[in-house]
């Protein structure tokens, strides 16, 4: 297990290290001087130069790398060009934003999911299986920009009964917290659920016609424990990988998410940096963003073997 | 089965909790604005986005203010400037017992703090505005000097803008260049708190002059980019007041008969910038572009006489904006109203390119702001242009990246606008003197120049028009700059909302609104 952690950890470190290249390579092929974003469309060409000489936006761009990792490795990220506010303490404020709206959207999704995919399984085949197929088509195929303006136009602007927008801190004010992210969770987590519920269902299925399953019939047991005991535990493994893998896309869905309700999470955050070339601060959310990816792969990694005990790291070409 | 009502009775009980109507937040207090960007660094000195001059107008005022039909008047100055010298001196008197919303004197100290200050820190957006001005003295507490290189007739409309907005000596004095975190200036309401693209949140200001002008406790400005969801956010009564409403979306909600909707020609223009001479970038040496559309006046004329801006305004515009073919909008006071605009006239633009032997037709590529909006526009002058035999290739860019492009000389023709100066000067010098700081086009022509450059020094009013009229025949006629419209600026708020006065720089002054 040590070997394993350890190995994945090593792994970990070098995709990180490759990615703040990537990051900090992407970052700078963006067309457009970011000097003339910053000092605006009447900076002079003294301007100019002023805001490249404090940023360091003149250095070779290897220097200019190594400046930025060497304090990154540290934990100082730089500072925001456009709010003046460090990276690392604009990231402290918006990150727990937008891991409520994850979390909250993973729980609608899996609220949603699971036991959409599991009745689907035991009745496949049936009207309600091909219904729960089409429902989760719905939630595949609706664009979260139309879903959200829908949503905002029917329970907002016709009904009254939740904020069109906005976000207040959950310490603050749970019952408003809550209001606010109903909406855009639900919008962030309908198409995973979509994905969540046809892995839930093709899985069932699958572990439904194992032999042991099978067994299980055949003593008597009753089918809420065959279903729950027997097959749901092995049924979720494969539901856990994608969850791990559609972690990222959660984020990612955040943005346009983000936008839509006017949650000022990551999402919003990074677009804003991107349009005005706020350079230290895509690469500082970009990378937190990677590594937050990287990190719930590798805990992803680390559940199968909680999950079913025959998965044995490192030994495990051994089997059994 | 005993569980699942009870699990049912407790969902349905949260359900309702969270769908209850929330109550009307302390409605009469507050008011909640919605803008469509996030200004940048709330600092007179440093600001350059105009949403930030939006924020500033509710709690950093000017020695000098702008009303409807743009005429400048005093604000933090007691009376319009004393100018002598030829017009090398300008001496401001000050309005006396004047505070900070940190509770200092906002006195002569303060404001020649202030203006070294945006004349002279590092990386200041004021700094070329207030160039002309080579040193600023105390006469006594409630006067300044100041002395300047030359007569420069538009510092007093700059004065009323970011450079003549006197910021909190102490505070700059404890937050260095870290201001913009906590600003403090003269206003009837103070900064409270911001998050970055969420909220800025004033409260009323306890020191300011008139505090009768200041009828909420709070202001609140929220970060909508979106039109569409600002919009709904506006009909849902989360937001009191929609700044930025689309065209399209204006003529519907007027329908509603819900919401008051505010349009005001602005100061604004767009146009069509064709790159003349500007071969590998603006500071570098003009060079022959070989193009038509660059060397031959015959093409960019027939350019102009194939669109049609009153149909332009109509197509994309709904008609909710104004058209316009010079760089001053009809609302200002330097408008020349004699001027007629080039009808469109698709037989007179065939045969000048049949002249210039083009008869079958000519192809170029015209940049565009890769959004809605430009788009739109792009495709509407494609069109029309097609008809005179123009071949138009639409390029979408971002507007950063575009803005790069034209100032390295990659652009043929590019539709841009510009926010737009209370004063000619500003709509003009930069774009069209030789060397402007803002001539991507590289024309260069002395008599514009000399004409441009006159009308800054002369502080006659008719006399300043007349010259802009004569640099605006000789702009016009070289066509480097082909003007279309001026956008309008149009918000809407709820009808109760009684006392807003639309001005035409677009900034929404709260000062004096109030609940009916």
């Amino acid at each position: 297990m040590l070997d394993f952690l350890v190995r994945r950890v090593a792994i970990s470190i070098v995709t990180l290290f490759v990615i703040s290249l990537i990051v900090f390579a992407g970052v700078r092929m963006i067309p457009g001087d970011p000097a003339r974003v910053m000092g605006g469309t009447d900076a002079d060409a003294a301007g100019l130069a002023e805001i490249r000489q404090k940023y360091g936006l003149d250095d070779p761009i290897p220097v200019q790398y190594l400046r930025w990792i060497g304090l990154a490795v540290r934990g100082d990220l730089g500072e925001s060009i456009r709010t003046r506010e460090s990276v690392m303490w604009t990231v402290a404020r918006k990150l727990p934003i937008t891991m409520e709206l994850a979390l909250l959207s993973l729980l609608v999704a899996l609220a949603l999911a699971i036991p959409a995919g599991v009745f689907s399984a035991v009745r496949r085949n049936t009207v309600w299986d091909l219904l729960a197929n089409a429902v989760s088509l719905c939630g595949l195929s609706v664009p979260s920009f139309w879903l959200g303006i829908m949503l905002i136009l029917l329970l907002s602007v016709r009904l009254h009964w939740l904020p069109a927008s906005g976000f207040v801190p959950l310490w603050e004010n749970p019952l408003g917290n809550l209001q606010r992210m109903l909406m855009p969770a639900f919008v962030l987590g309908a198409g995973l659920a979509a994905v969540l519920m046809r892995q839930t269902r093709n899985s069932m299925i699958d572990i439904l016609s194992a032999d042991y399953i099978r067994t299980a019939w055949s003593k008597g047991l009753a089918s809420r424990a065959v279903i729950f005991r027997h097959a749901f535990r092995n049924g979720l493994i494969p539901v856990v990988t994608i969850l791990g893998l559609q972690t990222g896309a959660l984020m990612g869905g955040a943005v346009v998410t983000e936008q839509i309700f006017v949650v000022p999470g990551f999402g919003r955050l990074i677009v804003e940096a991107v349009f005005t070339r706020d350079y230290p601060l895509v690469q500082g959310v970009v990378l937190i963003t990677a590594s937050a990816y990287v990190l719930v792969n590798l805990l992803v990694d680390l559940s199968y073997s909680v999950l079913n005990p025959r998965i044995r790291i490192g030994g495990a070409a051994g089997g059994g | 089965m005993r569980r699942t009502p009870r699990v049912s009775w407790l969902v349905l009980g949260l359900a309702a909790l969270l769908v209850a109507p929330t109550p009307a937040l302390a409605q009469k207090k507050t008011l909640v604005v919605a803008l469509n960007q996030d200004p940048d660094l709330l600092d007179p000195t440093l600001s350059r986005t105009y949403v930030g001059r939006i924020i500033f107008s509710q709690m950093c005022e000017k020695l000098y203010e702008i009303d409807e039909n743009l005429r400048i008047a005093p604000q933090l100055a007691a009376a319009m400037p004393v100018i002598s010298d030829g017009g090398k001196t300008v001496t401001i008197k000050l309005r006396g017992g004047v505070k900070f919303n940190d509770g200092t004197a906002m006195n002569a100290e303060a404001v020649k703090f202030s203006l070294d200050r945006h004349r002279e820190m590092k990386g200041s957006n004021r700094r070329s505005e207030l160039e002309p001005v080579t040193a600023v003295e105390v006469v006594d507490p409630v006067t300044v000097r100041l002395r300047l290189k030359a007569a420069f007739s538009p510092l007093v409309a700059t004065l009323a803008d970011r450079s003549g907005m006197p910021v909190s000596p102490a505070a700059v004095n404890k937050l260095g260049d870290k201001f913009a975190t906590a600003p403090v200036c003269v206003g009837p309401w103070s900064f409270v708190e911001r998050v970055p693209q969420d909220r800025i949140v004033l409260e009323k200001s306890t020191h300011y002059f008139d505090p009768g002008q200041a009828r909420f406790d709070r202001l609140v400005f929220r970060i909508i980019p979106d039109d569409n969801v600002r919009l709904a956010n506006l009909r849902s009564g989360d937001i009191d007041f929609m700044h930025q409403v689309a065209p399209t979306d204006s003529v519907n909600i007027k329908k509603e008969g819900r919401f008051e909707v505010s349009s005001v020609t602005g100061i604004a223009y767009t146009g069509i910038t064709i790159n003349l001479r500007n071969k590998t970038g603006k500071t570098q040496p003009a060079g022959d572009l070989g193009t038509p559309l660059a060397n031959d006046p015959r093409v960019r004329e027939a350019l102009d006489l194939s669109l049609d801006r009153e149909a332009i305004n109509q197509v994309a515009w709904d008609g909710q904006y104004t058209p316009g073919c010079t760089p001053i909008s009809p609302v200002s006071p330097f408008y020349d109203k004699a001027r007629k605009c080039p009808a469109r006239d698709v037989a007179k633009a065939k045969q000048l390119l049949a002249a210039a032997g083009l008869a079958s037709g000519y192809a170029f590529e015209l940049t565009i702001v890769n959004d809605p909006q430009g788009r739109r526009f792009g495709e509407v002058v494609q069109g029309m242009a097609r008809e005179a035999g123009f071949n138009i290739s639409l390029r979408p860019s971002e507007f950063a990246s575009a803005l790069t492009d034209d100032d390295n000389g990659k652009l043929q023709a590019f539709v841009i606008g510009w926010s737009g100066r209370v004063d000619p000067d500003g709509n003009m010098h930069q774009f069209h003197t030789c060397g402007g700081s803002l001539n991507t086009t590289h024309v260069c022509d002395e008599v514009v120049d000399s004409l441009l450059n006159k009308a800054r020094e002369v502080s006659d009013q008719a006399e300043r028009a007349k010259l802009y009229r004569e640099a605006i025949d000789k702009i016009n006629a070289r066509r480097n700059i082909i003007y279309l419209y001026h956008a309008n600026y149009i918000v809407a708020y709820p009808k109760n909302l009684k006392g807003y006065k639309a001005v035409p720089d677009g900034l929404i002054r709260i000062k004096g609104v109030s609940w009916n």
